[in-house]
């Protein structure tokens, strides 16, 4: 369930980055991957970061990683998030490789911990915007085939 | 003519903290003033003009902005914008200028009215939400910028078992110099145990381990060495600089706790034909507490994971091995935004000429100033010295 504040900034998607939100939209965490050293990264590039080749596809994700970083904000940046303190913003070690910033929720914030196991979820905003946030996970950690599966 | 046939000559501030009733430009201009005071120069002998973008006012072109409002027609303006990086880079910026012959005497220049144009939670927002987060995939988590610096600490305390305390140490250091430094923002002496019981902002993060909110301006006069000789105070000179840069975002960023600082220091003191041993006082960016810790790593003044323990005991006191940030930096002397590292410049000429008065380092002959811009991204070192 998510309460959506009006007052809280929602990403605008641009030509780079449509496909991750429209991914995100179907409840599907989606990566940048280079067809040519296989490598998936993030933020998304014009040209991948490790071989700088432009042959870039999209690729689902298995959605788990660990926390690689993370904090408990009790001063909200601005109105919109007041209502949610304290909240957890994360960054979150794919098991893929990329990095990423999000917010782990359902888990108390002393129960957090730099290496905890995390899978992904989605926070509806609106109709247009899923915000892929991040849940406790049970899951050991895999070695993830990158596959199709949107 | 290489950077080095160019010094700086003169210096200035604003009145700095809580400055209600002076607008941005009008802080840039005291500033100005009184640099061109320290230098015993006219403002007809300015040709050249470095200033960065401010957030209290849309300027298109920031540098013709300040050069009109000063009545200026520079030979060479310049905007720059490498976040808190941009004091230091100015200064570099200028020498180069000057030693390519595209003007002589050039003023750098920046500063605002951060506190007083707005409050202080409408200034958090407008950080919160300029870039220093990426606009689509952190914004929308809801990190402040003190969050990004929070999740580098987190990471740095789990890696090399950094304490809270060992951060608080360096609030407490860097306000004993501010106590000491009539212009400061904050000048009341801080314990450890007021800095580890103030609010928790964006844990690890408490109020004390992050900057502050403040109007000031500052400035300096670049000119030429054989220029420079002719005038009052002693001229110091720019010996290395380099650049660094690490990330773009924190949420992108693979290996957090290190920074673009070790290739910027790398270059400065290679270029410079210095160590970090041979450094008398270092003006760190000092942005969060956490911040010092991985400079003082980054820059080679202790191996990386020490920084904690080396920042303990008084040792980057003003008595101890390395003082640091010795006007008391954004924690505690001043943090108008974009300008908050050029203090740092400041203060490394201050102390190189011996004029820095209470809080003056004995014999201080060799000056390191860095800034960091983003969340401990874009990194600029600067050797100083006499």
């Amino acid at each position: 369930m998510s309460l959506v504040n009006p007052l809280r900034p929602l990403p605008i998607p641009n030509p780079l980055t449509e496909p991750y939100w429209q991914a995100a939209l179907e409840g599907v965490l989606k990566m940048p991957h280079c067809l040519s050293c296989g490598q998936f990264h993030f933020y998304p590039r014009s040209l991948c970061p490790f071989c700088r080749s432009d042959a870039l596809d999209w690729q689902a994700v298995s959605g788990l990683g660990e926390v690689y970083s993370y904090t408990v904000v009790h001063r909200a940046p601005s109105l919109g998030f007041k209502g949610m303190l304290p909240y957890t913003v994360g960054i979150i070690s794919l098991d893929e490789g990329p990095h990423l910033m999000s917010r782990i929720v359902g888990v108390p914030p002393e129960e957090i911990f730099i290496g905890m196991r995390v899978n992904v979820d989605f926070e509806s905003q609106n109709s247009e915007i899923n915000l892929p946030v991040f849940v406790k996970s049970l899951q050991a950690p895999r070695v993830v085939t990158p596959k199709e599966n949107a | 003519m290489g950077l080095n046939e160019a010094a700086i000559v003169g210096i200035g501030e604003s009145a700095c903290g809580k400055v209600p009733g002076q607008s941005a430009l009008q802080l840039q201009t005291a500033a100005a003033r009184a640099a061109l005071e320290d230098a015993g120069l006219q403002w007809s002998d300015i040709d050249g003009l470095i200033t960065t973008p401010v957030r209290v006012e849309a300027w298109n072109m920031p540098c013709g902005v300040v050069a009109s409002h000063m009545g200026l027609r520079p030979a060479y303006l310049s905007t720059l914008d490498l976040a808190g990086a941009s004091g230091a880079a100015m200064i570099h910026h200028a020498a180069m200028a000057i030693s390519t012959g595209q003007c002589e005497t050039v003023l750098c220049v920046a500063g605002q009215n951060l506190l007083t144009h707005q409050s202080r939670s409408s200034a958090v927002q407008v950080m919160a939400e300029s870039g220093a987060a990426h606009s689509q995939f952190e914004v929308p988590y809801g990190p402040l910028v003190a969050s990004n610096y929070a999740l580098i600490a987190q990471r740095h305390m789990h890696e090399y078992g950094t304490t809270v305390e060992q951060m608080a140490e360096v609030a407490v250091t860097l306000r004993h110099h501010a106590s000491l430094n009539p212009n400061a923002h904050m000048q009341k002496p801080l314990s450890i145990r007021e800095v580890l019981d103030s609010p928790m902002i964006t844990s690890p993060l408490k109020r004390f381990d992050c900057a502050l909110v403040s109007d000031g301006a500052a400035a300096a006069i670049v000119t030429r060495m054989d220029r420079a000789r002719d005038l009052k105070s002693t001229p110091i000179k720019l010996l290395g600089q380099g650049y660094g840069l690490s990330h773009s975002y924190v949420g992108d960023a693979l290996q957090l706790p290190l920074s673009g600082a070790v290739d910027s220091g790398k270059k400065a003191f290679q270029m410079s034909g210095v160590r970090p041993e041979d450094i008398d006082v270092a003006q760190l960016y000092d942005c969060f507490t956490i911040t010092v810790i991985i400079e003082l790593e980054d820059l080679g003044f202790c191996k990386k994971g020490e920084g904690g323990a080396f920042v303990q005991g008084g040792r980057i006191g003003l008595k101890g091995a390395l003082p640091v940030t010795t006007h008391g930096g954004l924690l505690s002397a001043v943090h108008p935004g974009l300008g908050g590292g050029f203090f740092h410049v400041i203060e490394a000429v201050r102390q190189l000429r011996g004029s820095a008065g209470e809080r003056q380092v004995a014999d201080a002959k060799l000056a390191l100033v860095h800034g960091n811009g983003g969340s401990i991204a874009i990194h600029c070192t600067l050797i100083l010295g006499v």
